[in-house]
């Protein structure tokens, strides 16, 4: 599985829909932060040391085949602009990878269920993403390729603070764990601000589809862990399953609620919405986001009929800007975007649903 | 509606928590980026690290505690105390022994603890790794550091050659 592969493959693994809990979790995310121990971290690291850590990380690779199968390593030099915003789309690196790439690269596993950022922020960061409630695969998977690293390199630990990283959020274990979710109900009701409050007081945070500082586009949501010293990694996970589950719990009621109350105004809600998306000609992302949760609430309480679950997180990527233009093989400015965004989601429901 | 120029509909939705206190903000694309509260190329909304550098023990009550200097620095990265609280992050893994007990109570801060609790790597002892590899590895890095006039780092890494040197030779 080459890159031209991995670009051209529309659909990753976490958008197939599948896993535990798939109604409302979309996906689960475990990534690790991981330093050489006698290199700068990459902020203040110089051209020589940066390139020290690729070579090292090119060699791990090689002696982790084994352990770890076939994994690509990938220099950001060599990747266009637009498919490193395509691989941001995917979820596979942060935006900030995207930038300043010299001496950045990311590894990546065909099935695009393990990608490893090198000189991100820290020097490694390895990254397993599950579709639907499977944290803990995520976690252990997360952990093997940690292992598998560990034999060849020596990574930057302590045995007062842990494993070292670059920003002290990170400290100890340098795990974040989150959980993708789409929660309309709660956010129509309003409970939502309450969740995030909640939360918060839990040592967990809430977050756009894009991570930190990015907005909440679809209803869907990201809960992560903010501590990172002092706990275990099963026991950080083990926190955040639970209080995935109670927000699971409050959502399904509040499904059960708003369809008991007002079941006129929610079909109505959704089938305008479906009515939208199957004949607009023009769509910005917001707008199609919001549409789509509609739809999807609609398909999980059994109102809209013939589509499937997945058309929510598959269309949350591919109608993306890069996804578009690389769909259209050429460069879109935002109206032609909506133009094309709106063609898309007319083909993908056509022949599908009422 | 932006609550800043209250024209446009607000399309950035911001929420701050520090120390408990939740605050939130909602302004326009255009508001937003003025305020430099966004970039434009999806950057965190907000700067992590001055909500971290504000988590820092004031100067002052940290210098007389200790009767240190500020200008202590790192000996591996020479990052000091202002350079890792303006960056919002540390040079290196040594900056976390350089500057334990300033660390401390941020750390504190943070998450509520100061000891790690978790996983941790595999028996370091000498026969897991290879240590001609790693005297090679040392080699590169004692390149680099006498290219660069690290004299320091450079002489650290000569001893470190020498002790597996001999180590190598035994085994």
């Amino acid at each position: 599985m080459s890159l031209k592969d991995i670009i051209n493959k529309t659909l990753s693994q976490w958008m197939k829909g599948t896993g535990p809990e798939s109604d409302i979790v979309i996906g689960s995310r475990v990534r690790l932060a991981r330093n050489l121990s006698d290199v700068p971290f990459p902020q203040i690291a110089d051209d020589e040391q940066k390139g020290y850590v690729i070579k090292e990380a090119k060699r791990a690779l090689q002696q982790a085949k084994n352990a770890l199968g076939d994994l690509e390593f990938i220099p950001m030099a060599e990747v266009s602009p637009l498919e490193r915003q395509l691989l941001v789309e995917k979820h596979l690196i942060s935006p900030a990878h995207t930038q300043q790439v010299k001496h950045k690269a990311v590894i990546l596993r065909g099935d695009e269920a393990v990608s490893i950022m090198v000189n991100e922020e820290d020097h490694f960061r390895i990254q397993a993403l599950f579709p639907g409630l499977a944290p803990f695969e995520a976690w252990e998977l997360c952990s093997r390729v940690d292992d598998a690293f560990d034999e060849v390199l020596h990574f930057a630990y302590g045995d007062r603070f842990g494993y070292l990283t670059a920003c002290p959020t990170n400290v100890g274990t340098g795990m974040r764990a989150s959980v993708m979710m789409h929660l309309p109900a709660l956010t129509m009701t309003d409970q939502i601000r309450k969740m995030i409050s909640a939360v918060g007081k839990f040592g967990l945070a809430v977050r756009g589809i894009y991570g930190e500082g990015t907005e909440v586009l679809g209803n869907i949501y990201q809960l992560s862990n903010q501590i990172t010293l002092g706990h275990s990694e099963e026991e950080i996970i083990r926190h955040l399953y639970k209080v995935t589950q109670q927000v699971l719990e409050h959502e399904r009621a509040a499904r059960e609620r708003i369809l008991a109350k007002d079941r006129l105004q929610l079909e109505d809600r959704i089938y305008r919405s479906y009515g939208i998306l199957a004949n607009a000609r023009m769509i910005a992302t917001q707008e199609a986001m919001q549409r789509l949760s509609d739809v999807r609430l609609g398909i999980d309480l059994g109102i809209v009929t013939g589509i499937e679950p997945r058309i929510l997180q598959e269309l949350m990527v591919m109608i993306r800007p890069a996804h578009l233009q690389k769909l259209m093989g050429q460069e879109l400015d935002a109206p032609a975007r909506d133009e094309k965004r709106a063609a898309l989601i007319r083909e993908r429901l056509r022949g599908q649903g009422r | 509606m932006c609550e800043v120029c209250h024209k446009e509909p607000a399309t950035v939705h911001i929420t701050r928590i520090v120390n408990d206190q939740k605050t939130e903000m909602h302004l326009c694309a255009q508001c937003a980026r003025e305020r430099g509260e966004v970039e434009m190329n999806f950057e965190p909304s907000f700067a992590f690290h001055n909500i971290l550098a504000g988590l820092f023990e004031p100067e002052s009550t940290m210098v007389s505690q200790r009767n240190r200097p500020v200008a202590v620095r790192c000996s591996r990265c020479g990052m000091s105390l202002a350079d890792i609280r303006r960056l919002g992050k540390l040079g290196c893994s040594n900056c976390y022994a350089q500057f334990e007990r300033e660390l401390e109570p941020l750390l504190k801060r943070i998450h509520q603890s100061t000891d790690h609790a978790g996983k941790h790597p595999k028996d370091r002892g000498h026969d897991r790794r290879d240590v001609r590899r790693e005297i090679e590895r040392l080699r590169e890095l004692l390149h680099i550091a006498v290219s660069k006039e690290a004299y320091e780092e450079a002489a650290r890494l000569r001893d470190q050659i020498r002790s597996l040197e001999l180590q190598a030779k035994e085994d």
